[in-house]
């Protein structure tokens, strides 16, 4: 047993986890969050349509539609205080033709039952004011002000930082194994990296919640099964698309959308297929004609030509039944203290609206704690605010002008596409949560993900992460050990 | 130190670049500066280390970096301006470049012309929409080849090319040359696309198979490509079923077209041609935006790189000549600044010779309304060069000016005439 | 004597004529394919000494870059490459390189010299 005791482990560092862990840092506790990839929101975190929904498309009396309008309504000063791009914009769900134009309604009455404010419903000439290239056939929307589009990296990483700033300890590349049982009680988790005792442990593992319970011999029926989402993200000097556009939604699914990014991007996506791998990020040929056909039915001016990237992501699909017996509906969160245990706050299904429902799920973690009889004591200390690093692009000239003059490393750019500068990729190698891939740099500053996907900045950023880091390029990898860019040098005995 | 104001700036610093700034220098542009993002000049050629360069023009047939270097070399002895390792952020159609770098900050140019040099980019696998995984090991032939050849890593140990561009073919023979093992050629095709010298001497000398009318499946691999799975094409472009093949493999290389990288041409506001993806261009290189000219692979996809030189000869001819007119007419133009209670004068600039040929109408609008009579007044300093009557002014009606012929000499005095509004 | 056809593609000009050779033994009976008489001269090469431009990377101490990349002067044997590429893979140069640098001269008594491409200063001289 390792000689530190915490108070409470966080098993994965995703959206849902970091979000635990930042609401948990308020409190007087030791907290452990542990994730076992290289770095913190890879899984079900890392792709994402990085929209926050306004709430009235879960089924009303489920914990889904419950975390879905609580947690949105959180969005304003939680971005305030953590400093990570979102901007309520609204969102609208685009009736083409009159049968659509009728789901609308049913739709609205939904959101009004879930508690969703804000609601319009906009005639088809209201749209095509609104997004000109819609549709011609556009016979009206829904209108929600209060959708949001956020960096869903941005959500992750800033919450976790402020995690760790606020005394959180962060452990990467640990994968939880086991639990530590005594009796009924959880004392601990086995990991690679060895045991380490709690007294609580959170189960925010994603794709993986389903293996973590049923090691405590929690609900054996529980399975997650990961559904597939393939999109395309398009060039934006190319296309701008300027709105989140939802088609109606059929009965299994939100449908393929035509959504604008923080980053001014146009994506389109998801299409939904189920898979047993949750590994496989794959994108199909069949996918990417699928969602192409649902997302021109909104934008027919759309083109291929102008694609930039194609990404897949997967949403952790549970099984379990809403708590509310009434409620007839079978994938809803599980967010629960169990009674078959002690020690486990467990958390399962976190799919589509997790993001949007994060923080709501993190406050409803901290009450059930409370309610299970911990006396949470607030650190005086505690600081809700996370500092944004300086962003380049965004800035105005003069502010660029003195930024440069501070410090000239922020005047090379490194990725010619989102002008991404040496400074920015420095100062997240050494932040609270340090960047140790080309992907974690990524993910954070958004460099090579233009038009030339890093062709360009590539080499460079190997050459600044070996520099910084001490290490030799050889090292350098995209995503954690095994994905390795090099392999040698050219002049090497190796070679024949 | 930079200056400025330039003649003629250059963006980019590759064989198109550095003969169009060799050429305006000889033509007669005084002062002239290039701008490249690497921290060298010479561009794509200083890794392009193969030979078959420059037998056009020098009847030599030469490395790409020895081809570069005569340009280098010649810049280095015309007393050019260069800013490395720096970035252009953005460009204006009146030629105000804002660049960034480590060494210069952020700073802002005015130049009299303007070349873009800014070559192309390689297409990514997004662009072809490749299906798979999205593993480490799967790179465009240009990035590979800047590993090997620059920055001196090998990106992999067996590799597949997919594309018979001429970089995928030559990468091919110098990834064998260094010990590598390249499995195979793939072209969607049913024609190669590069060069036959290159296939002969890339491919054939080597034994590399080339398989036309292939392409990738799918990418194979989590963390790093373990494999790829090839298919064949119909004529319709169609995969034909059954004829998949597993290739095992840890690098993807693409060498699957370039693309004219026009990201600045269009901030500054020049047409581009949907078909080239370069901006429209005369006989001059000139593009849409006066005194703004463009040549080389940013205009449109070369083969040779001699070709591309000799459009940067003309460009940065051309561009010197429009310069150098441009510099007759400084000092003979003087500005119109908006003084007391106007908020804005068109034209804002005003060529003193004009007035030669004819009075000359300003036009503009007024900040505040004043509802009782107002002299509309042109000022030299504490001069008055000329003035009109109003009975009122409001900013929603513009106000028009002559500067009558009569008034020629009081404007040769001017560098700046302002234009008040007053009460009377 | 028997006849034997050989494939050439011919890379005099970027027509690249696909010539098909007939021999008997070392001699050329027959030549079709061609469009000019290069081809011909293209062929007698490549069966009597076929050559090629090398080119490669040469390892350099206290450069800017790693690497100095390097050329073959002339066209070398076509057979003596893979030797020449392995005494490349020997030698480690000293920034300063200067273009045109005898990187090895008289390459196995061809007469070929080896030189540098390109200059790569010293590290301190560049900064």
């Amino acid at each position: 047993m390792a000689d530190k005791n915490y108070d409470v482990i966080i098993i994965g560092a995703g959206v849902v986890g970091s979000m635990v862990a930042r609401f948990l840092s308020r409190y007087k506790l030791d907290v452990l969050l542990i994730e076992k990839d290289s770095d913190i929101g890879m899984g079900a975190s890392s792709a994402n349509t990085a929209i926050i929904h306004a709430g009235y498309d879960p089924k009303p009396g489920t914990l889904k539609a419950e975390m879905n309008v609580v947690g949105n309504q959180m969005f304003d000063q939680l971005a305030g205080e953590l400093n990570f791009t979102f901007e309520r914009r609204g969102d609208y769900v685009v009736a083409i033709g009159p049968e659509e134009f009728a789901k609308l309604e049913s739709l609205r009455q939904q959101g009004l039952e879930n508690g969703v404010p804000g609601m319009v419903i906009l005639n088809g000439a209201d749209v095509r004011r609104r997004e000109p290239n819609i549709n011609p056939e556009v016979s009206g929307a829904l209108w929600a002000t209060t959708g949001g589009i956020c960096d869903p990296f941005g959500v992750v990483i800033a919450a976790a930082e402020n995690a760790v700033v606020n005394g959180v300890t962060l452990m990467t590349d640990t994968a939880f194994q086991d639990f530590i049982m005594d009796g009924k009680h959880i004392v601990g988790i086995k990991t690679n990296r060895g045991d380490f005792s709690s007294r609580w442990v959170v189960n925010s593992a994603g794709l993986y919640s389903d293996v973590v319970m049923h090691k405590a011999g929690l609900r054996p029926e529980f399975k997650i099964t990961p559904r597939k989402g393939e999109y395309y993200v398009f060039d934006k000097a190319e296309i701008t698309i300027n709105n989140v556009l939802f088609p109606v939604p059929s009965a299994t699914s939100k449908g393929i959308l035509v959504t604008t990014t923080v980053h001014g991007n146009t994506i389109i996506g998801p299409n939904a297929l189920e898979i047993d791998d949750k590994e496989d990020r794959s994108i199909t040929r069949e996918g990417l004609d699928e969602i192409w056909q649902g997302a021109i039915n909104l934008v027919p001016s759309l083109s291929l030509r102008y694609s930039i990237a194609e990404f897949a992501g997967l949403r952790p699909g549970g099984n379990a039944p809403c708590e509310n017996p009434d409620v007839k509906y079978n994938k809803d969160f599980i967010i629960e203290i169990p009674k078959q245990v002690e020690g486990l706050v467990n958390l399962g299904g976190i799919e589509s609206p997790g993001l949007s429902s994060s923080p709501a799920i993190a406050v409803r973690v901290v009450e059930l704690l409370k309610g299970a009889g911990e006396k949470l004591e607030e650190k005086s200390e505690w600081n809700p605010i996370r500092r944004a690093r300086p962003r380049f692009r965004d800035m105005l000239p003069t502010e660029q002008k003195l930024l440069i003059e501070n410090d000239p490393s922020y005047g090379r750019i490194i990725c010619r596409c989102e002008n991404v500068t040496e400074g920015e990729i420095v100062a997240e190698i050494h932040a609270p949560i340090p960047a140790r891939t080309y992907d974690a740099i990524k993910r954070r500053t958004w460099l090579g993900t233009g038009r030339c996907q890093g062709g360009f900045d590539t080499p460079r950023v190997v050459e600044i992460l070996a520099r910084e880091l001490g290490v030799s390029p050889l090292e350098i990898s995209k995503k954690g050990k095994g994905s390795e860019f090099l392999v040698r040098p050219t002049k090497d005995e190796e070679a024949e | 130190m930079l200056k400025e104001k330039y003649d003629v700036i250059v963006i980019g610093a590759g064989p198109a670049g550095l003969a169009a700034a060799i050429e305006a220098k000889k033509t007669g542009a005084q002062e002239v500066l290039v701008i490249e993002r690497a921290q060298e000049l010479g561009g794509i050629l200083q890794q392009c280390i193969h030979n078959g360069f420059g037998l056009q023009i020098f009847k030599k047939d030469l490395p790409g970096p020895a081809y570069a270097q005569r340009f280098i070399d010649e810049l280095a002895g015309l007393h050019i301006d260069t800013l490395l390792d720096a970035m252009v952020l953005n460009v204006t159609s009146e030629r105000r470049v804002y660049a960034t770098s480590r060494w210069s900050g952020f700073v802002e140019l005015d130049t009299r012309a303007l070349v873009l040099a800014m070559g192309c980019r390689e297409r990514t696998r997004a662009q072809i929409a490749l299906p798979g995984t999205r593993p480490a090991g799967v790179y465009t032939a240009g990035t590979a080849q800047r590993f090997v050849n620059i920055e001196g890593f090998m990106p992999g140990k067996r590799f597949v090319i997919l594309g018979s561009g001429d970089i995928g073919m030559i990468m091919a023979r110098r990834l064998t040359f260094e010990g590598a093992k390249v499995e195979r050629v793939l072209e969607i095709m049913p024609f190669l696309t590069g060069l036959t010298r290159n296939y002969v001497q890339c491919l054939l000398d080597y034994d590399i198979p080339l398989q036309l009318h292939h392409t990738v499946k799918r990418i194979i691999g989590n963390d790093r490509v373990e494999a790829i799975e090839s298919v064949q094409i119909d004529e319709q472009r169609q995969p034909i079923p059954g004829t998949e093949e597993t290739i095992p493999c840890d690098t993807l290389l693409l060498s699957v077209g370039l693309i004219p990288e026009n990201e600045l041409s269009r901030k500054a506001g020049v047409s581009l041609d949907p078909v080239t993806a370069g901006p429209f261009v005369d006989e001059k290189m000139q593009t849409s935006v006066p005194g703004i000219f463009a040549a080389g692979n940013v205009v449109h996809v070369y083969d040779l790189v001699d070709w591309v030189t000799q459009a940067g000869l003309l460009c940065g001819r051309n561009a010197a000549q429009y310069a150098i007119a441009e510099r007759k007419h400084h000092g003979r133009r003087v500005k119109m600044k908006a003084g007391d209670n106007v908020r804005y004068v068109v034209p804002h600039v005003l060529d003193k010779e004009s007035l030669a040929e004819s009075a000359q109408l300003l036009q503009m609008r007024v900040t505040l309304p004043i509802e009782e009579p107002v002299w509309v007044e042109v000022m030299n300093g504490e001069e008055r060069v000329t003035r009109k009557a109003e009975l009122y002014v409001r900013p929603g009606e513009m106000v028009n000016i002559d500067i009558p012929q009569s008034a020629y000499d009081a404007v040769q005095r001017a560098s700046e005439l302002s234009v008040r509004v007053v009460r009377r | 004597m028997t006849q034997e056809h050989r494939k050439f593609i011919c890379i005099t000009c970027p027509r690249g004529c696909a010539l098909d050779v007939t021999m008997e033994g070392e001699a050329v009976v027959k030549l079709e394919g061609n469009s000019c008489k290069r081809g011909v001269d293209y062929v007698t090469g490549e069966l009597k000494d076929p050559r090629r431009m090398v080119t490669t990377t040469v390892r350099v101490k206290g450069g800017v870059h790693p690497l100095a990349p390097v050329y073959t002067e002339s066209p070398i044997p076509k057979p003596r490459i893979l030797d020449l590429l392995a005494e490349i893979r020997k030698i480690e140069l000293t920034a300063p390189v200067k273009f045109g640098d005898v990187v090895i001269a008289n390459a196995f008594g061809t007469g070929v010299n080896v030189l540098a491409s390109r200059n790569i200063p010293a590290k301190s001289e560049a900064s």
